[in-house]
């Protein structure tokens, strides 16, 4: 409609497509960031930004002089090719590179250009030039296992799946995985049911009292978690349920009742009176009402609902910390990533990136096929 | 002092067009009506002179002066909206003083204005109240009076009392009517499709349909000289009546053979070449009156309707718009199934040629 | 048995229940205690009727009242008692806390992060929806800045990480200040007082979506006519956003701010995940989770206090929740 009105200016609508494609980049930036991090080897990882990882890395390889020295003109002569050093074949298959720089020490691995020829010292030369080819010169007979090269060589852009390998059959995240899994479906599942019939009979029925359990509904929608932790992990202790997937699916239907109450009452509220009332001139019992025309009806809501539990309880840490067991058998994946991964791996971002990644996935996968009733319920749960 | 000129104007969104082929020639001082049925482009065509769509084709001047790009604020053009558009936020007042304020005129002139607005239209006790406080009627007059302070060359009023109910929008239209009277010197043009609104405000109307204009012209001329068989059907309730008929006899008068049988002579020109051609001849329902002898009509009576001041009797025959529709003063007390003969004076006959072109309006 | 097939006998077990209970506690009322027949019939039915709403509720007011209503009392209780829970000491560990400097940090950088995020969220959100609300790809932008809503706390701290990382070779933003022209990377989150900031920054990045979406519904419900009369009256687009629009949709930022701003007293996660409270950065959720475990009396008299923090927005709510039911 507006894009319509006469005299709007031009340059404002660029000006508006170029902030919104800048913020959209910004809001993208830190888990593109993550997801083609979580592609690379890690010796990548710490060598180049992942923005360069389409690029070629320039990386340190070492080679060794190493082979039979020939004499020429009364000095010795060792020559070959630094890729074809064993102990880079493996990442230099064809033998083929290109060296930038290179050294002798470890410090100070690109200290001369390729090409030049180096005195290290008493009488010994060395050379490497681009193609990898070099050449070790002394005046007495080398000995032991050959001088050290140290070189600078441009490495092809390399994207591995073996970090999803690693997260997913060791580390026992795929154990953490179904964890997630385990918590995540029964307390979703649970509440539902539970809450559409108070929500029914808060919306529908007239009882005495009714205005007052729906502003303590409201009121419980804010309490912090934080306060049930402590009395009912007491309670949980002493009832025999302890730390257990029964203990968290049972905390879990707690926590989210007040959402769910809230957001189906406000739905069902606003079916057609007349759709309810026709039914009950026909003769059907409020039970009946509910479970053959209330309830097929607020399919959207209960869809809303339980995309949010499922996000939350997948997504939780909190909870699980508490009422779950900490040893590795029930962790789930939020635990593992932050009680066990950045302690143990803090230095490995592959395996960090990818076990973020997959932890993520699924929820990510959940909003983009989903997103049209997690938006509805978003609305509909904001109290307006 | 404003003149409005539309020359050619059309607007398309993508391939649909919508509005084609307009050329309008409103002077100073006018009320004009947009009327026609809903998806008519009447509301479009208001919009494209306030600015708020653009002019695809044509041109559009405002005393002699382009305004296709003109943005909507440099136009000297008032809007008043079908849902008022108040700003739920702001007082009354501040309501009627939006757009000065925008245009940072001094605070007294400001002041002054929106007193005179406030005064003209009985505003007065309700300025610090904000719109959510106010009646409908009351609304609409705050959306007036909106306008007024503008002090605008062309009101625009997009249909201004569809919101309001009956005996509101009664009471408004006369206010409206008033409002003219004063402003003598101001143009106003009013979109509706409530032919009642049409005929009691316009100097003239403009009947649009299906995206171009069918007439143009004051109000009793449209009803009594349609130019078209929509025009003919679009003004004056219950719609007109047609019959299909051939003509048999051309000249000065007109001899029209009806397809449900008789002939009927009617003053109205024609050549000798439109003979046998194939015609509508239409009947308003108001001008149909009972005849002993067999009239030209002769239909059974399936519905009748009794208003107390009118009775309007349905009549099943071969009428081209349905069944025929009588229009009888005062009260008639006939039986259902009673068949009935009914004829009209031959001036008040129209006939219009087979692409429904009234036979006063062919080139 | 594997937890997983544990899970989904719990769900059958749990609907089957549900449903159970549901149909042979109505059957029950109807048909054994209130039967709708004999002399009584009338009385009957209305007795039952008045049984059924409780019949109804009775489940979710009992997992409300023990999960969330119970522990409100129970850890105030609780509080009241020394780390063992042996001792009563009154509000000794309300006077320990606030005798506890990092308890007093805690406050005073769960002060920063209510002020900040939830406006720098909520501007962001308004600032979003209405750039893009008039762009024809304007959904895809949304979905895209929406979508770190699905990603846990922990995940989008992760994710932070890397930005954050201490290496120039990893963190974008050491990357973007040896571009400056910085010599050597810098840990942003050991830089006291502003690593809160950068903390926050991932709540923000988070909730803008939420903002977003919620605001953008309510500017598309602002009625068009409004605009296009401020549009005649010769407002620009500016006045437009800021005169006509913003103030139409005042109560809905309100409640984007109040919902936000209680997130913003629970989530400990991202703290806990990125700096441990370590470097000047506990807030109170993470602080009381560092007891947690260690001193139940410390952990819920912490616990109380965010209670208390809540407790006006809670009211609030209450207040316009009433208001809008009449």
């Amino acid at each position: 409609m507006s894009d319509n009105i006469v005299g709007e200016k031009a340059g404002l609508m660029w000006a508006v497509q170029i902030s919104v494609v800048a913020l959209v980049i910004l809001w993208l930036i830190p888990t593109v960031g993550l997801l083609v991090s979580s592609f690379r080897d890690r010796d990548q990882i710490s060598a180049s930004g992942w923005w360069s990882a389409p690029f070629p890395v320039e990386e340190t390889f070492r080679a060794r002089a190493s082979g039979d020295p020939v004499q020429e003109n009364g000095v010795f002569v060792i020559a070959g090719s630094v890729f074809a050093d064993p102990e880079n074949t493996a990442r230099f298959p064809d033998g083929q590179g290109e060296v930038a720089a290179f050294g002798t020490r470890g410090i100070e691995p690109g200290a001369y250009p390729a090409g030049e020829v180096v005195e290290i010292d008493d009488g010994e030369t060395l050379v490497v030039n681009s193609d990898g080819t070099f050449r070790f010169t002394s005046v007495e007979e080398p000995g032991g296992r050959g001088q050290r090269i140290y070189f600078e060589a441009l490495t092809p852009p390399e994207f591995t799946l073996g970090n999803y390998r690693t997260v997913l059959t060791a580390d026992n995240m795929d154990r953490a995985f179904i964890n997630t899994l385990t918590v995540a479906i029964p307390s979703t599942v649970i509440p539902i049911l539970i809450a559409a019939f108070a929500a029914y009979a808060l919306a529908w029925m007239q009882f005495p009292g009714r205005g007052l359990l729906i502003a303590a509904v409201v009121g419980l929608l804010v309490v912090p978690l934080q306060l049930a932790l402590v009395p009912l992990l007491n309670l949980h202790n002493q009832i025999g349920i302890g730390q257990s997937f029964l203990g968290i699916w049972l905390a879990h239907t707690g926590f989210g009742m007040p959402l769910a109450v809230y957001l189906l009452r406000n739905y069902m509220v606003g079916l057609p009176r007349d759709i309810i009332e026709s039914a009950k001139v026909d003769g059907a019992t409020d039970f009946e009402v509910f479970v053959k025309i209330v309830l097929p009806l607020s399919f959207p809501a209960l869809a809303s609902f339980a995309i949010f539990q499922f996000l939350w309880t997948w997504n939780d840490l909190l909870v699980a910390k508490v009422f779950l067991p900490s040893n590795s058998e029930a962790q789930v994946m939020t635990v593992k990533i932050a009680d066990d991964l950045l302690g143990s791996r803090g230095g490995d971002w592959g395996i960090l990136a990818t076990a973020a990644f997959v932890s993520i996935s699924v929820p990510l996968a959940v909003f983009f096929l989903l997103q049209r009733y997690l938006v509805r319920g978003l609305l509909a749960g904001s109290v307006k | 002092m404003a003149e409005l000129v539309l020359e050619d104007v059309s607007k398309a969104y993508g391939p649909i067009e919508v509005l084609r082929h307009i050329d309008l020639h409103i002077t100073t001082g006018e009320l004009v009506v947009f009327v026609g049925p809903s998806g008519c482009g009447k509301s479009t065509l208001l919009r494209m002179i306030a600015g708020l769509e653009r002019i695809s084709g044509g041109t559009f001047e405002i005393d002699g002066v382009r305004m296709n790009d003109v943005p909507p604020a440099k136009r000297g053009i008032a809007m008043v909206f079908q849902s008022y558009a108040l700003y739920p936020h702001m007082t009354v007042r501040d309501n009627m003083a939006f757009g000065m304020k925008i245009a940072k005129r001094p605070k007294a002139e400001i002041d002054e204005a929106v007193e005179n607005a406030a005064r003209m239209l009985q505003l007065e006790p309700y300025l610090n109240r904000l719109p959510k406080a106010l009646s409908g009627g009351q609304r609409q007059r705050v959306a007036i009076g909106r306008a007024i302070v503008r002090d605008p060359k062309v009101f625009l009023f997009d249909e201004p009392l569809s919101n309001l109910d009956a005996a509101l929008r009664v009471a408004t239209r006369i206010e409206i009517a008033q409002l003219k009277e004063r402003m003598a010197g101001s143009t106003m043009i009013y979109v509706t499709h409530d032919q009642v609104e049409a005929m009691t405000l316009a100097t003239r109307i403009v009947v649009l349909n299906g995206g171009g204009i069918e007439q143009v012209g004051a109000p009793l001329d449209l009803y009594e000289r349609p130019a078209n068989t929509f025009v003919a059907q679009f003004i004056g309730s219950p719609a007109m009546n047609l019959f299909k008929g051939q003509t048999i006899a051309c000249g000065e008068q007109t001899v029209v053979e009806l397809e449900t049988g008789g002939t009927v002579t009617l003053p109205i020109r024609s050549l000798e070449a439109d003979k046998g051609m194939g015609v509508s001849l239409g009947v308003r329902p108001e001008d149909l009156t009972p005849s002993d002898d067999a009239g030209f009509i002769t239909g059974e009576v399936e519905i009748v309707e009794g208003l107390g001041e009118t009775t309007l009797l349905h009549l099943k025959n071969g009428a081209e718009s349905g069944p025929t529709i009588a229009k009888l003063p005062g009260i008639h007390r006939i039986g259902r199934g009673q068949s009935l003969h009914l004829s009209a004076g031959p001036e008040k006959l129209h006939l219009f040629d087979p692409n429904g072109v009234s036979f006063l309006h062919r080139a | 048995m594997t937890p997983l097939l544990q899970g989904m006998i719990t769900i059958v077990i749990g609907v089957v229940g549900c449903v159970g209970y549901f149909y042979a506690s109505n059957a029950l009322v109807d048909k054994v205690i209130f039967p709708a027949r004999g002399e009584h019939a009338a009385r009957n039915i209305n007795r039952a009727n008045m049984v059924r709403p409780w019949l109804f509720l009775f489940p979710a007011i009992f997992a409300l009242g023990l999960y969330l209503a119970y522990p409100v009392v129970g850890s105030f209780y609780r509080s009241l008692f020394n780390r063992a829970g042996s001792e009563f000491i009154g509000l000794g560990n309300y006077a320990a806390l606030i005798d506890d400097p990092s308890f007093r940090r805690a406050v005073f950088n769960n002060i920063l992060w209510v002020i900040v995020v939830p406006a720098a969220a909520t501007f962001m959100g308004l600032i979003t929806a209405q750039l893009t609300d008039r762009l024809t790809w304007g959904n895809i932008a949304k979905s895209l800045i929406f979508m770190p809503m699905a990603i846990s706390f922990v995940g989008a701290s992760l994710i932070w990480k890397f930005v954050y990382a201490n290496n120039a070779d990893i963190g974008i933003l050491n990357a973007l200040r040896a571009l400056l022209g910085a010599s050597e990377p810098t840990d942003v989150l050991q830089v006291t007082f502003w690593n809160n900031f950068f903390l926050m920054v991932i709540l923000i990045w988070i909730q803008t979506g939420f903002a977003m979406v919620i605001l953008s519904a309510a500017l598309r419900g602002i009625p068009e006519e409004t605009i296009e009369a401020a549009i005649l009256d010769g407002a620009s687009p500016f006045q437009i956003f800021f005169q006509i629009k913003v103030p139409q949709i005042m109560g809905t930022i309100v409640v984007v701010w109040t919902t936000i701003t209680i997130l913003v007293l629970k989530v400990f996660d991202i703290v806990y995940t990125m700096t441990g409270g370590n470097f000047d950065t506990q807030i109170l959720p993470s602080y009381m989770m560092s007891y947690m475990f260690r001193d139940d009396g410390r952990a819920t008299a912490t616990a109380f206090v965010i209670m208390i923090l809540v407790l006006p927005v809670m009211i609030w709510n209450i207040i316009q929740a009433r208001k809008e039911m009449r």
